[in-house]
């Protein structure tokens, strides 16, 4: 029997790892808590493996030279956390538009603003919907552990050079500050298209590459924007990651993501415990959304009603609603402003939404 | 026959879309002539700016990144980072460099980031419309100061140059213009030499080129240049401004 040994690591620290197994040589970042054992672990990291770190001015600065380092062909990362996430929006649009691949974790906390430090789930319609000018998508990746966000740290890569996009880890305070035993898999490999584009310096090409975000022709423009669709509609069909528990007869289902996921599968099962059939769907991604498997799920005859629990005032409940087209009742649990929801909590609602549904 | 004058093989057989009297292509042909002449063209990378310059990508005939407005010095500096051996250049009007940017230049200054900025300074943003830029002159009008430049409210117009001389990383610091042959060829002279001192791996390398928008500035191009060498050369001095012992 072949046994894995199971290190612990802090979160922050271990993303940061992956992202060094996975092949980033260039991390460029700026100061915020909490994620700042990403930019710390990495100033050490990047000039053991012959990579670059460089603590930018500001988190504009750190994005758009994820840009220049993507745009020469490079893989590239940076992480912060809300508000600085909130000033990278410009030069994600850039990115999006420049068909740049490039990894981008947000350890998000709790806002409007300054907000507070500790742990929140405020930025997914920023993370899902654009959040930059422009129509774009990210892929978002969602972990709900370290280990997980270990995985998806080391898929990101692959995925922002398969699709020429960045990827969005969107994690939460909870998941960069907490310690927890991983395992280092070896993700499986996938096939990536060779970087001809990149502005490398010509080296005997014989035409220049030119990597840029405008397209000042009205009609070149639409045809682009056409393009990205295209892309966006394949990633939705091949790239869509979801996980379940108990789904197949539950009365209650209840949908989260990131740390209160966790959270919410020991509620299902004090449910459970009970005697009431509750279930969990878990979105891996949050963009593409596993609309299609949750409407699957919403038709269901047993099932009375979902409860979306997130730490927002409800953000992924749009995206519920819209998968659910009014097919069952959809609820909302909620804390804010870096609180947790509790197990007791979700537990509650959930009985209490059931007696109202009977 | 003798060729008595080509293109650079560093520009791209294209038509240039900038006005008549305008630096930008001035400019760019002193920048091809000097990858052509230290025999660059083939690994150099160029990163552009948001203004007028914004197509250049179009023109040059080396590997180029179009950054986002006042971002260049942040893409050069991962580019330079990635690709150390490789002639790196920033292009930036001065709304991109010292308006939006200046965070972004003062600190490639601060880290002495080993690549060349080229500063085109026309005293006004080209592209929007002639709006007051940082460098704007003292009296100068711009379309968001009709009544021009004041001192009271707007502040004096910023020389670069000197500003990034006080950091140590920057190496050498040179300011030129392109008003007529001999100062061109000064200009060419301090391009080449910002790029063999990067190559050389001396430090942050800084040539600002005071440049005529005539289209801006309502004027023709011949008195374009002349309001230029009259105003904008008496405010900003031309000349080496800073030169790092090697
Ligand atoms: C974030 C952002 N703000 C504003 C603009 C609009 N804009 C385009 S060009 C430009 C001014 C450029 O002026 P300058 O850098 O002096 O270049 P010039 O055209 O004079 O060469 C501005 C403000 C933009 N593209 N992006
Ligand atoms: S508007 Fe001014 S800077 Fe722009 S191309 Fe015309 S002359 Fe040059
Ligand atoms: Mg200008």
């Amino acid at each position: 029997m072949i046994t894995v040994a199971k290190e612990l690591w802090k979160g922050n620290e271990a993303i940061a790892e992956a992202a060094v197994r996975a092949g980033c040589r260039c991390f460029f970042g700026y100061p915020i808590t909490p994620q700042n054992e990403i930019p710390e672990y990495m100033s050490m990291r990047m000039p053991q493996v012959g990579g670059v770190f460089v603590q930018s001015e500001s988190e504009l600065a750190a994005i758009n030279m994820v840009y220049g380092a993507a745009a020469s062909g490079v893989r590239a990362m940076t992480s912060s956390s809300s508000p600085g996430v909130s000033l990278k929006q410009e030069g994600i649009s850039a990115m999006c538009s420049g068909e740049l691949p490039g990894v981008v974790v947000n350890m998000m906390r709790g806002g409007p603003g300054l907000g507070t430090i500790q742990p929140s789930q405020c930025d997914y319609f920023q993370a899902t919907r654009g959040g930059g000018n422009g129509d774009y998508r990210t892929i978002v990746l969602a972990p709900c552990d370290i280990q997980e966000a270990v995985d998806m740290t080391q898929e990101a890569f692959d995925l922002a050079d398969i699709y020429r996009m960045p990827v969005v880890i969107l994690g939460d305070g909870m998941i960069g500050q907490m310690m927890e035993p991983i395992e280092w898999h070896d993700i499986p490999k996938r096939e990536l298209p060779p970087k001809d584009w990149t502005a490398s310096g010509r080296k005997g090409r014989d035409h220049s590459n030119f990597v840029t975000s405008l397209r000042i022709d009205a009609a070149d423009c639409e045809q682009f924007n056409l393009s990205l669709e295209a892309k966006y509609k394949t990633i939705a069909e091949k790239e869509t990651r979801w996980a379940e528990q108990d789904t197949e007869d539950c009365e209650i289902l209840v949908v989260a993501y990131g740390t209160p996921s966790r959270i919410a599968l020991s509620a299902v099962e004090e449910l459970e415990a009970k005697g009431i059939k509750a279930g969990l769907f878990r979105p891996r991604t949050v963009w593409p959304f596993p609309s299609e498997r949750l409407a699957q799920i919403a038709a269901q005859p047993g099932l009375k009603a979902i409860l979306v629990v997130e730490m927002s005032l409800g953000q992924m409940l749009e995206d519920v609603q819209l998968a659910v087209k009014g097919a069952k009742p959809v609820r909302f649990y909620g804390r804010v402003g870096g609180m947790i929801p509790s197990v007791e909590e979700i537990a509650e609602e959930a009985e209490k939404i059931l007696r109202e549904v009977q | 026959m003798t060729t008595v004058y080509r293109k650079s093989a560093g520009l791209q057989d294209r038509d240039l879309h900038y006005c008549p009297g305008c630096g930008h292509g001035i400019v760019h042909k002193l920048i091809a002539e000097c990858m052509e002449e230290l025999g660059v063209i083939d690994s150099a990378i160029l990163v552009c700016p948001v203004g007028c310059s914004v197509f250049a990508g179009n023109y040059f005939a080396c590997d180029c990144i179009e950054a986002i407005h006042g971002r260049a010095p942040a893409v050069g500096t991962a580019v330079k980072h990635t690709h150390p051996d490789q002639l790196v250049v920033t292009y930036q009007g001065d709304g991109d460099l010292a308006s939006i940017g200046a965070a972004e230049i003062v600190h490639a200054a601060m880290r002495g980031e080993k690549f060349t900025t080229v500063f085109i300074n026309n005293a006004i943003y080209g592209m929007t419309g002639g709006q007051m830029a940082p460098t704007t002159l003292l009296g100068q009008r711009a379309t968001t100061a009709p009544l021009g430049r004041k001192k009271e409210l707007h502040g004096s117009p910023m020389r670069v140059c000197e500003l990034l001389a006080s950091q140590e990383g920057l190496a050498y610091a040179e300011r030129v213009c392109v008003a007529d042959i001999p100062h061109l060829n000064k200009a060419k002279k301090a391009i080449k030499k910002a790029f063999e001192l990067q190559l050389a791996g001396v430090g942050f390398t800084f040539v600002e080129v005071l440049s005529a928008c005539p289209t801006n500035w309502g004027m023709s191009p011949v008195e374009a240049n002349k309001w230029l060498m009259e105003n904008m050369a008496a405010y900003y001095p031309l000349g080496v401004i800073k030169e790092a012992q090697v």
